[in-house]
């Protein structure tokens, strides 16, 4: 009885929480279709979930593109084929994990944010009185993130796209001798123009995502300080699972 | 508010509550904490929905409005919370210019007029460009206070606006709700615990215990009320009909 009840509560949560971050994504695309954005709040939004992840997302994918030429610079030297390199590092860098990694990363630097900002504001009660001036925190507060990252996350991607084949291209020359001319040219004959865009309409789900997650988790906070950071793990921890599966619902959709 | 009733999961805070808020006074709620009187506010503002019952606001039932009908109701109501609730990421100014921004067509020169001269009302107009971190208790009261009267409403709802405050500074902040409603006029429920700042400025007392309305007269009368409950309230004993 006690497992049935379990389960019966587990199911309610899982549907009034997909409830609520639909209706919450369907409130803030309404007030976007109607062009009810705070400009200025919205390029505020940009630095600071944008600009200020460069760092961390140029680092990350570096580092990955560094190590995906590591890797396949060994074996493709051992048997031959050290032509390919490049198309192995610029092939998994633009399909999957230019936008994944980049997801990831600013799931765990911009969800949190999101969420512990706006449950802070919730346990301070600046929401409440938000909403007793008459404004919807959904377009004063998610409107200009969701905008911002809807801009600024595609365009990481391609920074980190290209600094991830850049740091491949410095290892394989570095590690494998394979020349940067012959490194490019794999690039070129593996990758073309629509696996980019394919990689960039993947960081639009994902920015969505990120900020949904965290907008809901922070403005569901209940409690104190406890309640924020439970939110802000929980952001980050949901964020990130559902950027994994939809990125394998993607790559099926898009590139199987 | 008539026949409300509110319950927060199994704990009913109201049951069967009706208030009817005498227009163009002040009206003070007292009552043990965790009695509802927040609660009252929230409903009066329409941030609260009942379980049951009806609150009407100028005769209309604003519990059967959709949220965007609040919303034109909320512009004609202010409410000033017990911790000011200014955001923090805006300036005192940009605070108090907020509704108007969002609500009104006045021009930036405008704003910034009205919004001094609700800061004049409440002696901060030193604290346009500070933000809420850099004022004291007292001030950031003030600032909530200029927040709620600087679009002119005609109800304003203040949540313990002197609770956590000294002696002086309580004064100072009853004295700025009397000049107020003697500059804009309109309505005022007040929700305090202090009793010196409660007789020296309301008109009507409301008592709330037990989830309803036992006791609502002028100031006067319920000061010198025999209702046991009322008494025991105002004297502060902990001998009485409430339960300690």
């Amino acid at each position: 009885m006690k497992m049935l009840d379990r389960f019966g509560r587990a199911t309610t949560n899982f549907f009034e929480y997909a409830g609520g971050v639909t209706l919450l994504s369907a409130e803030s695309v309404g007030f976007m279709a109607r062009l009810r954005i705070r400009a200025g709040e919205t390029v505020s939004q940009c630095a600071i979930l944008g600009v200020q992840s460069i760092v961390i997302v140029i680092l990350t994918a570096l580092f990955t593109g560094m190590v995906i030429s590591l890797e396949s610079a060994q074996q493709a030297v051992a048997y031959g084929f050290s032509g390919f390199v490049g198309g192995a590092v610029a092939y998994g860098t633009v399909r999957e994990l230019g936008p994944m990694l980049t997801a990831v990363v600013v799931a765990g630097r911009v969800g949190s944010a999101i969420a512990a900002e706006l449950g802070s504001m919730v346990v301070t009660e600046q929401i409440e009185a938000l909403r007793s001036m008459g404004l919807q925190p959904a377009r004063f507060l998610v409107v200009p993130r969701l905008t911002a990252l809807l801009l600024m996350l595609p365009l990481l991607t391609i920074f980190a796209d290209v600094v991830s084949i850049a740091g491949g291209m410095w290892v394989a020359q570095a590690y494998a001798h394979i020349p940067y001319a012959t490194f490019l040219s794999s690039v070129r004959q593996s990758i073309d123009f629509p696996d980019v865009v394919k990689g960039l309409i993947k960081s639009f789900v994902f920015a969505t995502i990120i900020v949904m997650v965290g907008a809901y988790q922070g403005l569901s906070t209940r409690g104190g300080a406890a309640g924020v950071g439970q939110a802000v793990t929980g952001a980050v921890v949901l964020a990130i699972i559902l950027i994994f599966a939809s990125n394998f619902v993607l790559s099926f959709l898009l590139f199987g | 508010m008539v026949d409300v009733t509110l319950a927060f999961g199994e704990r009913v805070v109201l049951k069967d509550c009706s208030l009817d808020i005498v227009e163009g006074a002040i009206t003070c709620i007292i009552g043990l904490s965790g009695a509802g009187k927040s609660t009252i506010l929230r409903l009066l503002d329409g941030l609260l929905l009942p379980d049951a019952g009806h609150v009407y606001v100028r005769g209309k039932d604003i519990c059967h409005m959709t949220e965007e009908q609040r919303n034109e109701v909320r512009k004609k109501i202010s409410l000033s919370f017990q911790f000011s609730a200014l955001l923090d990421s805006l300036t005192v100014g940009e605070n108090v210019a907020l509704p108007l921004r969002e609500h009104t067509r006045l021009s930036e020169a405008e704003i910034r007029r009205t919004v001094m001269d609700a800061l004049e009302s409440v002696g901060l107009t030193d604290a346009y460009e500070n933000l809420p971190a850099e004022l004291s208790g007292g001030m950031l009261k003030r600032a909530g206070f200029a927040r709620a009267i600087v679009t002119r409403p005609e109800l304003v709802l203040y949540d313990e606006p002197t609770t956590g405050l000294d002696p002086i500074v309580t004064n100072l902040i009853t004295d700025t709700i009397l000049r107020l409603r003697a500059k804009l006029g309109g309505t005022a429920v007040v929700i305090s615990h202090d009793l010196p700042s409660i007789f020296a400025m309301a008109d009507y007392v409301a008592m709330l215990f037990e989830g309803g309305i036992i006791a609502y007269d002028t100031a006067d009368r319920i000061r010198s009320s025999r209702n046991p409950i009322v008494a025991q309230f105002l004297e502060g004993s902990e001998v009485g009909p409430i339960p300690i």
